[in-house]
């Protein structure tokens, strides 16, 4: 049997350019309105997943998203750069869920494959930040998680050594397999797309899934399985203090640097 | 025992000694407890621990949780998946805080999928109100406000989970104030038992070395800061920064573009993706003020921009902008400050 790996993708908005239309009134973000990316991680995850299958002699890749039909466009992506497979959970009904509703979903497509060796996904997409996902996706499916992975050291059928990131430093960890992991943006820079797979990926139709493919309780998808609820947005508007204003004078920086002196502030 | 408490996940330092964000956290998790007039436990989980959990009771800790076993240090995700998911099933506190750090990043959602509750990662602020659930009309009181920042700093949400319990929240180190209640407060610490299920949990991951690296630069504490943005023009420049922050005994900070430029090290940066900071004096030099960057220094007492923009962001949140070339201002300013010293 080959070696299965499963890399976890999602189409983000670029955050980098945010409209004013970029929010619906009930709080949800209007995807509709924003200019989308392959979120960055989840392409350093791709690569780590393309490395590990490039040492393998006989290893599969599959990616996993969620989102709407559209994001079809980065699992044709990911297979113009190496993946084997992959397809979109894509359903009215996931629509509005948060990361444990979202998870519930990605576990429940990921166990419709059968025996899964290695899951990569990124750290945390670029929408949310929140790192969350994955988290829940390896407890869903009760398999060990390493976090905040930046290189891969070693893999074999039975085991993957990790060099991961701490905030004051790194460790090295060797895990059994199955696991899942995260890979932060410290990961190695995803290859590039390869013309002929490009070309071959044109025509093809990527899978959609939805709810009733996954063998889910409906309860736990979507809006409705999701325990977090917005309940406030505020666009970020700067609260405008008493500012004094000075030209860069003599006189003036004179006054500035005494009254902070003063103030006991210097 | 009671039930519905706040309960903070403490994490510890490479010294043994408790995390100062899981202190920011006691001091946060106190405020909620009085206001909801519950207790507030806290959760210590390592190797001889006993002299960490203690150093909690002036933070006005009333219980602390303690499982001491070998297993469970340094961290690792599944051994203490499988003490903390057990403790809280057992308590049932209505409130769990977590740091936003590597570790409570990894183990707070595996946690919260566990349970099946709510989490909200980063929040910046933690209120206790009321919520009205806009379909339903139902009203939810005495609940977590969970604020934090969302779509790359361009909104701020208010997140609440009212159905599902408890309600979990991670927050960014330096974001909240750690605070001693009361140096001679008193608490209990409460053993926690051990079962078999960990040595399952101790086989998965294995750590095979660390390489804990020396803090050499660390801004967080710093009552004063001199901070450079892009705008600097350089490396060189910065250099400036550097020397105006050694006169008035301040530190340098950097913004993320000054920082990907290279003019500072990475350790020096300031805004959502850095530290957050909140001196009594911040010195924005050459700083356009991005919302990233403002989240990380915005609560500083008192801003003082030196930008050549008139129009710049930063200056709008300033308490004095001076409009001018940072090279000319910063060594102008330098000389009038000695003259006053005098």
């Amino acid at each position: 049997m080959s070696f299965k790996i499963v890399v976890l993708a999602k189409q983000v908005p670029d955050t980098h350019n945010v409209g004013a239309d970029a929010m619906n009134a009930d709080g949800t973000v209007n995807r509709a309105a924003l200019p989308t990316v392959f979120n960055p991680e989840d392409l350093k995850a791709l690569e780590m997943a393309l490395r590990v299958k490039d040492s393998m002699t006989d290893a599969n890749v599959t990616v996993v998203t969620m989102g709407p039909p559209r994001a079809a466009e980065i699992i044709k992506d990911a297979k113009s750069r190496g993946a084997d497979d992959g397809f979109v959970l894509s359903d009215a009904r996931f629509a509005g869920a948060d990361t444990l509703a979202t998870s519930y979903a990605i576990s429940q497509a990921v166990k419709q494959l059968g025996k899964v060796d290695i899951i990569f996904g990124g750290r945390q997409a670029i929408d949310g930040d929140t790192a969350q996902v994955g988290p829940q996706v390896a407890e869903k499916l009760e398999i060990p998680q390493i976090t905040y992975a930046e290189e891969l050291i070693a893999v074999d059928s039975k085991a993957i050594t990790i060099r991961r990131r701490l905030e004051r430093g790194t460790e090295v960890v060797k895990a059994t397999l199955p696991v899942l992991v995260t890979v932060t943006s410290a990961g190695e820079d995803c290859r590039f797309p390869n013309a002929h797979r490009l070309i071959r990926q044109a025509k093809e139709e990527i899978k959609m899934i939805n709810a009733d493919c996954i063998d889910a309780d409906l309860d736990r998808l979507g809006l409705k399985g999701s325990p977090t609820k917005v309940k406030k947005i505020e666009n970020v508007v700067l609260a405008h203090k008493e500012s004094v204003v000075l030209e860069p004078t003599e006189a003036a920086l004179n006054e500035l640097s005494a009254t902070l002196i003063k103030e006991h502030i210097l | 025992m009671s039930k519905n408490n706040v309960l903070v996940y403490c994490e510890l330092s490479e010294k043994n000694t408790i995390a100062d964000i899981s202190l920011e956290l006691c001091t946060k998790g106190r405020q909620l407890a009085t206001q909801l007039n519950c207790k507030l436990q806290a959760a210590v989980l390592g190797s001889s621990v006993k002299a960490a959990a203690e150093s909690l009771y002036p933070y006005g800790v009333d219980e602390v949780f303690v499982a001491d076993d070998k297993r469970l240090s340094p961290y690792r995700t599944l051994p203490h998946f499988d003490v903390l998911s057990k403790l809280i099933e057992n308590q049932e506190p209505q409130i769990v805080l977590f740091g936003a750090s590597s570790v409570g990043r990894d183990l707070a959602p595996r946690i919260a999928s566990y349970l099946r509750c709510g989490l909200t990662a980063d929040c910046t602020s933690l209120e206790i109100g009321s919520h009205e659930d806009v379909k339903t009309k139902k009203t939810y009181d005495n609940i977590l406000l969970q604020i934090r920042p969302a779509f790359g700093g361009n909104i701020i949400a208010t997140i609440v989970c009212p159905e599902t319990r408890p309600q979990m929240a991670t927050v960014r180190e330096g974001v909240m104030k750690k605070e001693i209640l009361d140096a001679g407060y008193k608490g209990t610490i409460i053993p926690v038992d051990i079962d078999a299920s960990l040595d399952k949990a101790d086989k998965a991951v294995e750590i095979l070395s660390r390489e804990i690296e020396e803090q050499k630069i660390d801004i967080k504490g710093a009552q004063i800061i001199v901070a450079g943005g892009y705008g600097m023009g350089s490396k060189e420049n910065f250099e400036l920064l550097h020397k105006f922050a050694h006169l008035i005994g301040g530190s340098v900070g950097a913004t993320r573009a000054a920082v990907d430029a290279g003019f500072a090290e990475g350790e020096r940066q300031i805004g959502q993706t850095g530290v957050t900071v909140r001196p009594k004096l911040y010195i924005a030099c050459g700083i356009s003020g991005a919302v990233q960057h403002r989240a990380g220094m915005e609560q500083s007492a008192k801003i003082i921009s030196i930008n050549t923009d008139p129009d710049a962001p930063i200056n709008a949140i300033a308490d004095y902008t001076i409009i001018g070339d940072e090279m000319t201002v910063i060594p102008q300013f330098m000389a009038c400050y000695k003259n006053n010293l005098k």
